[in-house]
């Protein structure tokens, strides 16, 4: 008998997944601009959607202001190239810095608020932070502003170079936000998250600080959220508080991903946010029917297939490709 | 003076936001459910209640004679049909149900009405005032507070002196219990449903009269009513009258100092009850 937490599949998704990887680095050199932008916004959407399900999907702490985090995030993008001087990618790695020290006092006050009213509070918090960016009349009020030319001149030569770095930073934002939930998960950390989100009570009952351990997931993620949305405003290069605190945009189109994907899987998301953008791309013609559409799904899965797309995957064929649990291997020797 | 004038015109505002939370601290109350598509179904009211004046020439006040039944019809429906199979411990599909809800609603909304903002006419009575001292009242926000009052004390006595109240409470308290008792917890909690959302047909009506509306605005109105309902405490009818009180206040007073503020003011009263007071200010006695 073995004990061991890799399988056949997960051997062999590492290799297409480093195939994949390899060909998306090289996208710059046989992708189109069009493409590229596209390619840009699914890796941000990823990156949000993985964030997201670590707080629902692991952590129960189910949020609809993470907006709040994404407008942040691009406010500061804003705020520290043109007031600070700071060239956009040291901005983008201050806005992480500056979302999680925002995210420790929130915490404090709406930990207060339990299960769905803790939800609507963060949708609240959001709200609070859409009105008063919208009062800061140095950075455009609730009309916004735009990022200065010089500014983005100065991030690469060119236009192409310029996109391909964009296209390079939403990838690598992807890939960190992934690699790190699936590191974090498979730690001791995790463990007692995933003992935490089975059972509450017994977790506490072995010593889990529970308080604590949801505490700095909500502080991590609100900093990589933050990350995140400076890339997708460095991306639009505008920013307003309507756009930027959009809890349809941010927050729903992400609920829909994971949940259609499958939440808390590691999988779900990934698979959730290539369903969204065939989705999006074939039908978003249809504007509002289209997002009614979406409603509909979202609301199926969650009643008809509550583990969304990779659950139904998982059930019929015991896939991970992402192991993080532990499984037992009879040896044929020992069948003997 | 002004600022007396900021009170008492708060004060008559929180009667809205009341109503607006009425219904979700009904329904969380006998269900524990938190419905994310309150504020749109609230707007949906509105909505129902604009074409019901444009299709037969009432008056909005009568269109509540068809808003609050089919409003409380739906509220039926929905439950059986869909909520009452997210209903359980895990606390995601409700959520997230409701949540799809919304974005289904609100964008049927704009598929059918179009996003210009629509306004039911009321006539007179949205112009027509008194003077009591030296202040001048609306008609219409003193008749929003007192329809309010009444809405919530109907409940209250409903709660607590009819059979249907007694049946609310008991599944509430123990629903595998009270369905030993004999009593359908499915059928309870559907007329649990269309009950909140027959209170939530007076206030998109009155919504509707007072302000201007669009499909989009539904979440605001639901964060209106979730602070109203946190404020006054949990569980509690007549708190969260006064919850709605207290928001109304903030958001008048905020709007006298710059009116950026009107909101800000709002949201910023129910974070400091939050710091200090998370049970809210009038919580009912748990065991």
């Amino acid at each position: 008998m073995r004990v061991t937490r890799t399988s056949s599949a997960a051997s062999i998704a590492v290799i297409v997944g480093t195939i994949i990887l390899i060909a998306l680095i090289a996208a710059p050199w046989w992708a189109g601009r069009a493409d590229m932008r596209l390619l840009g916004e699914i890796f941000l959407y990823l990156a949000l959607a993985s964030l997201w399900n670590l707080m629902a999907g692991y952590a129960g702490l189910v949020s609809v202001g993470q907006q709040a985090y994404v407008g942040f995030g691009g406010y500061m993008l804003f705020a520290l190239t043109i007031f600070g001087g700071l060239p956009p990618l040291v901005a983008i790695a201050g806005a992480g810095v500056l979302g999680a020290l925002i995210a420790v006092p929130v915490a404090l006050l709406i930990f207060r608020l339990r299960g769905a009213y803790f939800a609507i509070g963060t949708w609240v918090m959001a709200e609070v932070f859409r009105l008063i960016f919208a009062q800061v009349s140095a950075l455009g009020g609730g009309s916004g502003s735009s990022l200065p030319v010089d500014i983005v001149r100065s991030m690469a030569e060119g236009r192409d170079a310029r996109e391909a770095l964009s296209y390079w930073l939403a990838l690598g934002i992807a890939v960190v936000v992934i690699a790190a939930v699936y590191l974090y998960l498979r730690s001791r950390q995790g463990l007692a998250l995933t003992a935490i989100r089975d059972n509450e009570l017994a977790a506490a009952s072995l010593g889990i600080d529970i308080w604590r351990t949801k505490f700095v997931v909500y502080v991590v993620t609100g900093a990589l959220t933050a990350m995140v949305g400076a890339l997708i405003f460095l991306q639009k290069l505008r920013i307003s508080p309507d756009a930027a605190f959009s809890v349809n945009d941010w927050t729903a189109f992400v609920i829909f991903i994971v949940v259609i994907g499958g939440i808390g899987t590691i999988e779900g998301p990934i698979i959730g946010t290539l369903v969204f953008f065939a989705l999006r791309e074939t039908l978003s013609d249809l504007g509002t029917v289209y997002l009614m559409v979406l409603g509909l799904v979202a609301i199926i899965v969650m009643l008809k297939a509550p583990k969304g797309i990779w659950g139904l995957v998982r059930a019929r064929f015991d896939l991970q490709l992402f192991p993080l649990g532990y499984r037992v291997i009879q040896n044929k020797t020992d069948k003997d | 003076m002004d600022w007396v004038n900021a009170i008492v015109q708060g004060t008559l505002l929180g009667g809205l936001y009341a109503l607006f939370a009425a219904g979700l601290s009904l329904i969380f109350g006998v269900m524990r459910l938190v419905n994310i598509a309150h504020g749109d179904l609230i707007v949906l009211a509105a909505y129902l209640g604009l074409t019901v004046v444009m299709a037969t020439g009432l008056h909005p006040l009568l269109a509540l004679v068809f808003v609050v039944p089919t409003m409380a019809t739906i509220g039926y429906i929905l439950q059986r049909g869909i909520l009452n199979f997210t209903l359980g411990d895990d606390l995601l599909p409700p959520l997230l149900v409701t949540f799809g809800l919304s974005v289904i609603i609100q964008n049927g909304l704009l598929e059918m009405y179009s996003a210009d903002p629509q306004k039911m006419n009321a006539g007179a009575l949205e112009t027509a005032s008194f003077a009591m001292g030296s202040l001048s009242l609306g008609v219409l926000p003193v008749l929003t507070f007192a329809i309010a009052v009444v809405v919530i004390a109907g409940l209250q006595w409903m709660f607590y002196h009819t059979a249907i109240g007694r049946a609310f409470r008991a599944v509430s308290d123990n629903q595998d219990i009270a369905q030993l008792m004999g009593l359908n917890k499915r059928h309870i909690f559907g007329l649990a449903m269309a009950l909140a959302l027959g209170v939530t047909a007076i206030a998109g009506i009155l919504l509707g009269i007072r302000t201007s509306f669009d499909p989009s605005v539904g979440g605001g109105r639901l964060i209106f009513g979730f602070e109203a309902v946190i404020i006054g405490g949990l569980g509690n009818l007549w708190g969260t009258l006064a919850g709605g009180v207290i928001l109304g206040v903030a958001q008048t007073i905020g709007a006298k100092i710059d009116p950026g503020w009107q909101i800000l003011a709002g949201h910023i009263a129910f974070l400091i009850v939050l710091a200090v007071r998370p049970q809210g200010l009038f919580p009912r006695v748990s065991g």
